[in-house]
């Protein structure tokens, strides 16, 4: 299944409403306001657009709100758990080596 | 264990009318309770900041209960991580999720937690 690929070939991947330049709801906007100084590659889909897409990762996950976060092929959670993980110093450690995480612009592939 | 809500005395169309009458803030007090144990449980509707946003158009039937902040003291979430004890209340929550509960801001932390780390 598609999912399994993006969450595999994107070492961090974002289920989200909206895009990361402009999310269309408060809480995908919070994750990517805590993500985006990491600067690591975001992967993003936006759920709006698609309700297939939308119950396809719900299933997927077994997790019931947006925005999903993956980093390395693991649901981490959504926004309340990454800015937890921000604050705590787990979010560091976790991007630590992702490639692109030290001199890469902040890159968004979507 | 006292529910603080606004539910109305049985009226004569008996049980199930109540339970229809009561507020979804309230359903999800007596849910959390039962199935997390919480020794703090507070439940804070917010609905009103995200009035108007698209998906929330849809859900006319709601009463407008969507979006909530929720805190929750429970020893089962003892050596468990975040993610899964916001499972643990999503869990608890499924059939409101179901409903048209919308979104929840979680903060899930065990008793020991907030004796070491108050807030």
């Amino acid at each position: 299944m598609f999912l399994a690929y993006d969450v595999k070939d994107n070492p961090v991947m974002l289920y989200m409403k909206g895009v990361p330049e402009l999310p269309q709801c408060g809480f995908s906007s919070l994750a990517i306001r805590v993500l985006k100084p990491y600067q690591v590659p975001l992967a993003s889909r936006n759920i709006l657009e698609d309700p297939e897409l939308k119950s396809a990762v719900k299933a997927f996950s077994h997790w019931p709100t947006f925005p999903q976060i993956f980093i390395k092929g693991e649901l981490v959670g959504g926004s309340d758990i990454i800015l937890n993980m921000h604050q705590n110093g787990e979010l560091k450690e976790k991007l630590k080596e992702i490639s692109g995480s030290q001199e890469n612009k902040s890159e968004v592939n979507c | 264990m006292v529910l603080e809500c606004g539910e109305r005395e049985m009226g004569s169309r008996g049980a199930a009318t109540v339970v229809s009458q009561l507020t979804r803030a309230s359903r999800m007090r007596s849910k959390l309770q039962t199935a997390l144990e919480a020794s703090v449980l507070e439940i804070e509707d917010v609905s009103h900041q995200h009035a108007g946003h698209a998906a929330m158009r849809e859900k006319a039937n709601s009463n407008g209960e969507t979006h909530f902040n929720l805190k929750v003291v429970s020893p089962k979430f003892e050596g468990q991580s975040l993610v899964k004890r916001h499972r643990m209340v999503y869990d608890a929550l499924a059939d409101e999720l179901q409903s048209g509960l919308h979104a929840l801001s979680i903060v899930a932390k065990t008793p020991q937690e907030i004796v070491l780390n108050p807030k």
